[in-house]
């Protein structure tokens, strides 16, 4: 992957992540513990750490079809481990919530679902509609 | 509309100020204050073949929208029971998109998995009550559609009750719930499966099957008008309930 | 975390009157200690057993849980953006609605109802624009949120350990339990606070109590998959053989949790992999078995059952009172 950085170029995506999170992104010293403790890393692509160095760098835009965001369940076990005390679970909810607000919709249930989503348990049902649905 | 003015709108000798200056669909009318909605749209010309019904306020088919100028809330009324006020800027809402699901109701179990199996969008309800809000039955919509998660059919019935189906919750609820298929759903379960039966009935039914009542109904058929008459005006209907000293007491039913 | 009171635990019972501050009330002297409960829809659905085995060994522990009235669900997992207003508006509604009916404090069971609340009470109270819309919203003169409790501190630090252990009656002795905290019961730790994020001891503590021989479990804050369930089973049963493994390892008779999806889960990954289920239970099920509840109306499941069949009759209390003598 080739980046090409540019003093203060932070691109949209950056810019509304690093607003919605409320977590000082540049204290990430790229240590990798989060992604080293994430029960989810191996669905992801590209790894948390990644993520946030990507946020880092300006480039989120390019974290636009990235599984991360989906994949992440929001465990805050990479919070509980980060040295800095940053929370990843915050940037990966404001990673969905800005996808989400541009309209994107990974659950996508329909009325045909709904005999399967009754035998799944309630609380998980709901949360999966708050998180990852529009 | 100028108050010096001698026209006189109504026709009814009925003075100036008491008319109302509405908009109806973004086109202004002037009708006179006090009509319903419902007449007022005629009145300004309309002829209604949608969104107009029983005229009783029971069908839910007259559900009607409008905003006052200078005030953000939008408030609602079924057009054939609110009356015109000045300044009301309306709208109906007669039908709104909610395919209604096909269903065996004894085929189905009385819970929430059977809620959600037909309508799993409830458990996208955000709780912000925006349903009951815009009910002109003024019901706790989003109470009973918490009772619906919680599975407590009877809840939702009873909340649900008075419910004309008019669909503006399903106009207005962000999380796409149809919340009267929900209700409806509810209260059939609640009937078919919860309610105790009345034996009562089921033995009446028994005897009426194996012909107790045959003879006497054949009797009636075969009775000419004076003894139907006189047959029907002195049934008592509630023996248990019978004042003494009523006519159908002294008919000899004491 | 325990507030121990020099060994005398402090029993804070809230009233229902309107507002009523909380008052220390010795439950020794014969009267329960009350707090307002919400259950949340789960309890009320597929995971009775929760709910019902709760209520049993708070009544056997003369604690009262006064379920609110007319509550709605609690959220779904709280918002975790600064501008997701109406994420909130469902736990602040919950809250507002006990303080309103008297209760200062909440009692939850549900790890997720518990976790939704509590995080949203943590922003209620640091969010100041979040707090000013959903004010706003619910058309509220002020915000006045109930606490958020789980039963485990209710348990911990007002009943207190040593007052639990004197009146467990039934001891689970030779019962080799794993007990699995999940996720949402601990973290984030600045906003929970119930135990530590990584390494809690609440449930040990509680299940040592009982007279179970608690396994040291490696995987106990692991996540099951959570949601996952609905999105993405694969990822579940990932995260789910990890616990699994490691209660095998532990060689566990039964997982403990407080969660009904870790529950559903543990439970679901484990009969698919059609080696031994280790069966389920929640931690109110033991307790409740362990203060003298019958077993046939704690909803145990088959493998649960089975698990409970091999342990030594409990003694009863008169050959304890015997032996003692």
């Amino acid at each position: 992957m080739s980046l090409l950085l540019t003093p203060g170029t932070k691109d949209d995506l950056t810019r509304e992540v690093a607003d919605l999170c409320e977590q000082n992104l540049y204290a990430c010293y790229q240590c990798g513990k989060c992604s080293a403790t994430c029960p989810l890393s191996f669905a992801m692509g590209i790894l948390p750490h990644q993520v946030l160095r990507l946020l880092q760098l300006g480039h989120g835009e390019r974290l636009v079809a990235s599984q991360a965001p989906w994949v992440c369940v929001g465990c805050m076990s990479c919070a509980a481990l980060c040295p800095k005390g940053l929370d990843l679970s915050r940037i990966m909810e404001a990673l969905r919530t800005v996808r989400m607000r541009r309209l994107e919709s990974p659950l996508r249930t329909t009325q045909r679902d709904g005999k399967w989503l009754a035998t799944l348990p309630q609380s998980a049902v709901v949360a999966a509609m708050r998180k990852v649905s529009r | 509309m100028n108050p010096e003015s001698t026209t006189d709108l109504t026709g009814t000798g009925v003075s100036p100020d008491s008319v109302a200056r509405i908009h109806i669909m973004g086109k202004r009318h002037e009708v006179p204050a006090g009509l319903t909605i419902l007449k007022a749209m005629e009145h300004a010309g309309y002829r209604l073949v949608r969104g107009v019904g029983c005229r009783g306020g029971f069908c839910g088919a007259c559900a009607t929208v409008y905003r006052k100028a200078g005030d953000y809330r939008l408030q609602v009324g079924l057009a054939c029971q609110t009356s015109v006020e000045d300044g009301m800027y309306l709208t109906q809402i007669p039908f709104y998109p909610a395919p209604k699901p096909l269903y065996d109701i004894h085929e189905l179990a009385p819970s929430a998995a059977t809620l959600i199996g037909f309508f799993p969008e409830i458990l996208r309800c955000i709780q912000c009550n925006t349903c009951a809000k815009v009910c002109p039955q003024g019901l706790e919509v989003m109470r009973y559609v918490a009772a619906a998660q919680q599975g407590d059919l009877k809840r939702v019935a009873e909340l649900s009750f008075d419910c004309i189906a008019c669909g503006l919750c399903v106009s207005r609820c962000p999380a796409e719930i149809a919340h009267y298929h929900v209700g409806l759903l509810s209260r059939r379960l609640h009937a078919a499966h919860q309610i105790p039966r009345a034996s009562h009935l089921a033995d009446r039914l028994k005897e009426i099957e194996v012909g107790a009542f045959d003879e006497d109904l054949d009797a009636l058929c075969k009775a000419d008008r004076d003894t139907l008459r006189s047959l029907y005006t002195q049934r008592v209907i509630e023996p248990e309930e019978e004042i003494v000293g009523s006519s159908a007491a002294r008919a000899g039913r004491g | 975390m325990s507030d121990r009171n020099g060994g005398k635990p402090v029993i804070t019972g809230v009233g229902t009157g309107p507002d009523t501050s909380a008052s220390p009330s010795d439950s020794t002297a014969g009267e329960a200690a009350v707090y307002g409960y919400f259950p949340g829809c789960e309890l009320r659905t597929r995971s009775t057993a929760l709910d019902s085995s709760a209520r049993q060994a708070c009544r056997a522990l003369r604690v009262e849980l006064r379920e609110m009235k007319d509550w709605t669900c609690c959220g779904g997992l709280a918002p975790q953006v600064r501008d997701d207003y109406a994420g909130l508006l469902a736990p602040t509604r919950v809250l507002v609605e006990a303080r309103a009916q008297g209760y200062e404090e909440l009692v939850t069971l549900c790890a997720y109802c518990f976790n939704t609340l509590k995080r949203a009470h943590f922003m209620l109270e640091h969010n100041a624009d979040a707090r000013r819309h959903v004010t706003a919203f619910l058309e509220l003169g002020e915000l006045r949120p109930a606490r958020v409790l789980h039963l485990l501190e209710v348990l911990r630090d007002r009943v207190g350990i040593e007052r639990i252990e004197q009146a467990v009656n039934s001891p689970l002795h030779g019962l080799k339990v794993a007990p699995y905290y999940g996720c949402l019961l601990l973290r984030p730790a600045q906003e929970i606070g119930l135990d530590d994020p990584e390494d809690p001891s609440v449930l040990e503590e509680l299940l040592g109590a009982l007279g179970c021989d608690v396994t040291a479990f490696q995987a106990k804050s692991d996540c099951c998959g959570s949601y996952h369930i609905v999105t993405d089973p694969e990822s579940v049963a990932r995260c789910a053989d990890t616990v699994l493994d490691a209660v095998a390892e532990a060689e566990a008779a039964v997982v403990v949790t407080s969660c009904p999806v870790c529950q559903f889960n543990l439970d679901w990954r484990g009969s698919l992999a059609g080696n031994g289920r280790t069966p389920v239970v929640y931690f109110t099920q033991l307790l409740a078995l362990a203060l003298g509840e019958p077993i046939e109306q704690l909803g145990f499941d088959e493998s649960a059952l089975a698990a409970l069949a091999l342990l030594p009759a409990p003694r009863s209390s008169d050959e304890r009172s015997q032996e003692e003598r």
